[in-house]
């Protein structure tokens, strides 16, 4: 029976629904202590002093360190594109001179209770001596410490002749665009228990998430222990988006007060730290121009952009600003192309990536530029669009430009096939009559399309150990992670197709370190597509060794053997077979079948890719305006996407509609908003605005497999990001519409109070006679 | 997010309640009630009573009393309490209309119409409620119980003129009467979320012409009230459209709004001219 391909229940479910999850919070050992974070109340300044000694005398408390403390352990390293320049912003694991943020962990108390080891936190005086702060990264740079100034490093990509192309333009379009702060807020908040093993010398972290290998690796490096004396844990992980699991200050103290404190130490997160202490992300600035001839067909494209990267450079180093500059150009031809981003610290909680990170930037302003070239030459957004996409004959399209140190090659798409079907799925034709008769009537209602291109299989390898026990229980050990996208069951569907057994009969085990060696873990919409490739190799190890085996008890020859349901049988369709349970017990190294057979019904598999693959979409919205009060209505939503291979397709719906709640959230609602002297303002739900089941509309979802990936045997694409992507993008164009004012929206997130200026603009507009034809 | 510790004291009688609130007012005591703000801000620590006294056990508190002319309301009522109308008439649906708007269904099972009056946000609509319907609310402390307008009791965003060892114990809201009419819109970011603006409108169409009208405003300014120029325009007047419209321009007129993160003082009035004159329009039939 297939399995890949079918929508087949979550094998994660049963205890998720049952309550018997197990997250970082519902882990607990005896004598543990618990961490509390004394964080910086001021955005910028000189540490004076800090007064530990009436916390110290608190009933319960057991230590308070500060900077002096933990001098010996290194700032957190990079992960991830590193580029020349960055090492003197990484983070300390505790404030040392100079506090950058609010929020800013500058000591922590160590205390028998949480509540005591609040109290205590609270009796810790911080002196500090303010500094001028700077919140904005698009003004002067400034100096972040010594010679260090506030920029860097700058971000350079490009190809062709760009001043040529500006030469021989008929129009230059330019636009000034800006996404907003926020960032992803897990319903899980962080956490961490370090523990040290003394009776077998190894230092345990739980609620580990993401990526517990390379945490694991840098925690033994900072702490000066070998990696294999180091274990990371990870347990149900209450979602990730790219914030949870990177490597922070307070996973490194939890696992250095278990050594030296020499009693395990627990450390929750509460809402509040979550949002001024995890990674924030998304606030760009873009100038962007481009270059066009008199159909609107892109001759070359200029962007400089502003990367508010906050107060330090974390783990992430310069993804975000390295995939925006990579990513904008989207589905379309540029020729000539050149951008230069300013990586600018602030004096603001530090950012890190958050689904889609540089492409839910960019595809704002890439197809707010494909609006307003469409506005220039006056055709509507929808031929504007078609006269520039990269053709599904130019498969693979390359890019002379790098994204996260791989090549950009565009593996394969049908771009304008997707939009075609996009266009009668929501019934573009009937669409723009209704909306044309809906504004006679006086309502202010229009659609909008953004289009993009996302990446996704991120390598450079994976690697999964498959082994079948022998009561024919499949067990797949994968260094991947799990944040809650479905990897169990998508893993097992691909091992259970490839080894012949039920997808039930599978049990994936990720995120632990003591397993397994080596690991990626899950980012950048990998997993499926890496991991699912070497368990796929790794399955058909196993199987060859099963039929191998089999052949020889049945008599036959393997190649007339097959495996159905768990069992080895003949091809032929003779009645004998044997249960893959009983293979495994021959090859024990007891058996005397075994023959000169390596022991064990197991196999390693490994996959390597030096590329990404590129899945793709298009995004629909249909808007009401309310014009008295700015209020925005979604009336209808469509997310196509083409994931080259869908294994479980309601996961992959499930992905795009949660996606699209949170790229719902940046569109509209969330903003981590700051006073000009860096204090955070939105640090409770009731000012950071998270789209409830009220505000989020249901949508339509489109999948497609039109264009299978050639990067790995199945054709899987990622599907985590694209439901994200373009929700800006498209509800932009949308409010433009209904508006009937090209260009109207240059700012995310579009709050009720900025459409109604937009609405008091076009009535200004009407009243001095200019009034714009609507384009769509 | 663990508050600050605190002694915790649950009397059962009112008697009890104010002579531990005498006793702890001085020392920091506060009166937990719904708990729905007050439980929040010792979570974050902006508040560290050293006291709390829980009146969730007294009994006389517990109860909605109708009278000849009033709706009496204790300090245990809960806001879900009012989900059907407590009392025939306008004044009934006029609370059962309203209340859907306060938060969320669970906030809506614990927090009280009476806390709602004592925290005086200025976006409650239990606030607004009482001040456009100018209610009266007792204090009780162990000098003896008074009355005070809530236009008396409400100073200023988030603060009262009860004094500290006073408990708001109940609220009168005067019934209305058979001919009135009523109107409320609110808006906000989401769902449950604290209005930018809202409005409650009543009047008497009598003869076909509006009488007692009352018009009022929450959300907007630091304390939700009534707009006498507002009221000016529709007294006497039949309803119309341009009638309405009038009325919610003069509200705007004479607002002076807040600017907060997420509506800024223009905004909000254009806001308030427009949920004047949508509640309003809900009024008619």
């Amino acid at each position: 029976m297939a399995f890949i391909g079918r929508s087949v229940p979550r094998l994660e479910d049963r205890p998720l629904v049952t309550g018997k999850g197990r997250f970082a919070a519902d882990v607990s050992f005896p004598h543990q202590l618990h961490m509390r974070v004394v964080r910086s109340p001021q955005a910028h300044g000189r540490i004076l002093a800090i007064g530990t000694s009436a916390a110290l005398g608190l009933p319960g408390v057991v230590a308070v360190w500060t900077a002096g403390d933990v001098s010996d352990i290194p700032p957190i390293d990079f992960r991830m594109t590193k580029i020349e320049g960055l090492e003197p912003y990484r983070q300390h694991i505790l404030a040392t001179d100079h506090v950058r943020y609010v929020g800013e962990p500058v000591a922590v108390v160590f205390a028998e209770d949480p509540y005591i080891a609040e109290d205590a936190a609270d009796l810790v005086e911080v002196g500090i001596e303010e500094l001028p702060v700077i919140t904005a990264a698009d003004g002067p740079v400034g100096i972040f410490a010594g010679t260090a100034s506030t920029e860097p490093a700058q971000v350079r990509k490009g190809y062709g002749d760009v001043e040529a192309a500006f030469k021989s333009a008929t129009h230059v379009v330019e636009l000034d665009l800006s996404t907003g702060r926020h960032s992803a807020v897990p319903m899980e908040t962080r956490g961490a228990l370090g523990r040290y093993d003394a009776s077998k010398d190894v230092l345990e972290m739980y609620g580990a998430a993401k990526v517990p290998h390379w945490n694991r690796d840098q925690v033994a490096r900072m702490l000066k222990r070998s990696p294999s004396q180091v274990h990371f844990y990870e347990g149900h992980v209450g979602g990730g988006f790219g914030v949870r699991g990177e490597l922070y200050p307070e996973d490194v103290l939890v696992c250095a007060a278990a050594l030296r404190l020499g009693r395990p130490v627990k450390w929750i997160e509460d809402r509040r730290e979550h949002l001024i202490a995890a990674n924030h992300s998304r606030q760009q600035r873009h100038k962007i121009r481009a270059a066009i001839d008199a159909t609107g067909k892109i001759i070359g494209i200029e962007n400089e952009f502003f990367h508010d990267q906050g107060a330090y450079v974390r783990t992430h180093a310069a993804t975000v600003p390295d995939l925006s500059a990579a990513m904008v150009l989207g589905p379309y031809h540029v020729p000539h192309y050149r951008t230069l981003g300013h990586i600018r610290l602030t004096n603001k909680t530090p950012c890190g990536t958050y689904r889609a990170p540089g492409r839910f930037e960019t595809t704002f302003v890439r197809e707010r530029l494909m609006d307003a070239i469409a506005a220039r030459v006056g055709i509507t957004p929808v031929e504007a669009r078609r006269r520039n996409l990269i053709g599904k004959d130019e498969m693979p399209f390359e890019r002379p430009i790098d994204a996260l140190g791989t090549h950009v090659v565009y593996d394969s798409g049908d771009y304008a096939g997707l939009l075609d079907k996009s266009l009668r799925k929501v019934g573009w034709d009937e669409l723009q009559m209704s909306i044309e008769a809906r504004r006679a009537a006086g309502e202010l209602v229009g659609a909008g399309i953004g289009m993009f291109v996302e990446k996704s299989g991120l390598g450079p390898y994976d690697g999964v150990k498959i082994a079948v026990d022998v009561g024919g229980k499949v067990e797949v050990i994968t260094g991947a992670a799990s944040v809650g996208q479905g990897v169990e069951t998508v893993i097992a569907q691909i091992c259970a197709d490839t080894l012949g057994v039920d997808y039930t009969a599978v049990r994936v085990v990720h995120g632990q370190t003591d397993r397994i060696d080596n690991g990626m873990g899950a980012f950048a919409s990998r997993v499926t597509a890496m991991t699912g490739e070497a368990t796929r190799i790794a399955a058909l190890k196993v199987k060859a060794k099963a039929l191998d085996m089999a052949a020889d008890l049945m008599q036959a020859a393997a190649a007339d053997l097959e495996i159905v349901d768990g069992r080895v049988t003949a091809a032929s369709g003779a009645k004998a077979s044997i249960a893959l349970g009983d293979v495994a017990r021959h090859l024990l190294p007891v058996s005397r079948t075994r023959g000169e057979r390596e022991p064990g019904l197991s196999a390693e598999g490994w996959f390597f890719s030096d590329h990404m693959n590129y899945p793709y979409g298009v995004h629909v919205a249909v808007v009401r305006i309310d014009a008295e009060t700015g209020d925005v209505a979604i009336e209808k939503y469509l997310v196509a996407y083409d994931v080259g291979r869908a294994i479980n397709p309601m996961l992959v719906e499930g992905q795009i509609v949660g996606g699209f709640a949170q790229g719902l959230g940046g569109a509209m609602f969330e903003e981590l908003s700051y006073d000009e002297r860096g204090e955070p303002l939105s640090v409770t739900f009731a000012d950071y605005l998270i789209p409830t089941a009220h505000e989020v509309p249901s949508i339509d979802v489109l999948v497609t497999e039109d264009a299978p990936s050639p990067l790995n045997h199945l054709g899987v694409k990622g599907a985590g990001e694209g439901g994200t992507n373009a929700v800006g993008a498209a509800i932009a164009a949308a409010i433009d519409d209904a508006l009937g004012l090209p260009g109207a929206v240059t700012q995310l997130p579009i709050t009720p109070d900025r459409v109604k200026q937009m609405v008091v603009r076009r009535a200004d507009f009407a009243a001095s006679g200019i009034v714009q034809k609507p384009l769509s | 997010m663990k508050p600050a510790s605190f002694e915790y004291h649950r009397p059962t009688t009112l008697e009890e309640a104010v002579k531990a609130l005498a006793e702890y007012a001085p020392q920091d005591g506060r009166i937990l009630s719904g708990g729905q703000s007050l439980v929040p801000t010792m979570a974050l620590r902006m508040a560290k009573p050293a006291h709390l006294i829980d009146i969730n056990g007294v009994r006389e508190l517990a109860d909605i009393k109708v009278t000849e002319d009033a709706l009496i309301i204790g300090a245990g009522v809960r806001h879900a309490a009012f989900h059907k109308p407590v009392v025939d008439g306008a004044l009934g649906q006029l609370l059962s209309f309203v209340v859907r708007h306060i938060a969320h269904y669970p906030i809506r099972q614990r927090g009280t119409f009476c806390g709602s009056l004592a925290h005086a946000d200025p976006s409650s609509e239990w606030c607004l409620v009482s001040a456009t319907l100018d209610a009266e609310i007792t204090a009780t402390s162990v000098r003896g119980a008074r009355s005070i307008a809530v236009t008396e009791l409400i100073e200023w965003a988030m603060s009262t003129t009860l004094a500290e060892d006073e408990i708001l114990t109940s609220v009168r809201l005067p019934l209305l009467p058979e001919n009135t009419r009523f109107g409320f819109y609110e808006f906000s970011r989401r769902a449950g979320d604290y209005a930018l603006a809202m409005s409650l409108v009543t009047y008497e169409l009598a003869d076909g012409v509006i009488a007692a009208p009352r018009v009022g405003i929450g959300g907007v300014e630091g304390v939700p009230r009534r707009i006498a120029e507002a009221e000016e325009v529709l007294l006497g007047q039949k309803p119309s459209p341009d009638l309405f419209r009038a009325a919610a321009e003069a509200v705007a007129n004479a607002a002076d709004p807040m600017s907060d993160l997420q509506a800024s003082a223009n905004y909000r009035r254009d806001l308030a001219r427009t949920v004047v004159r949508r509640a309003l329009e809900r009024s008619l039939p």
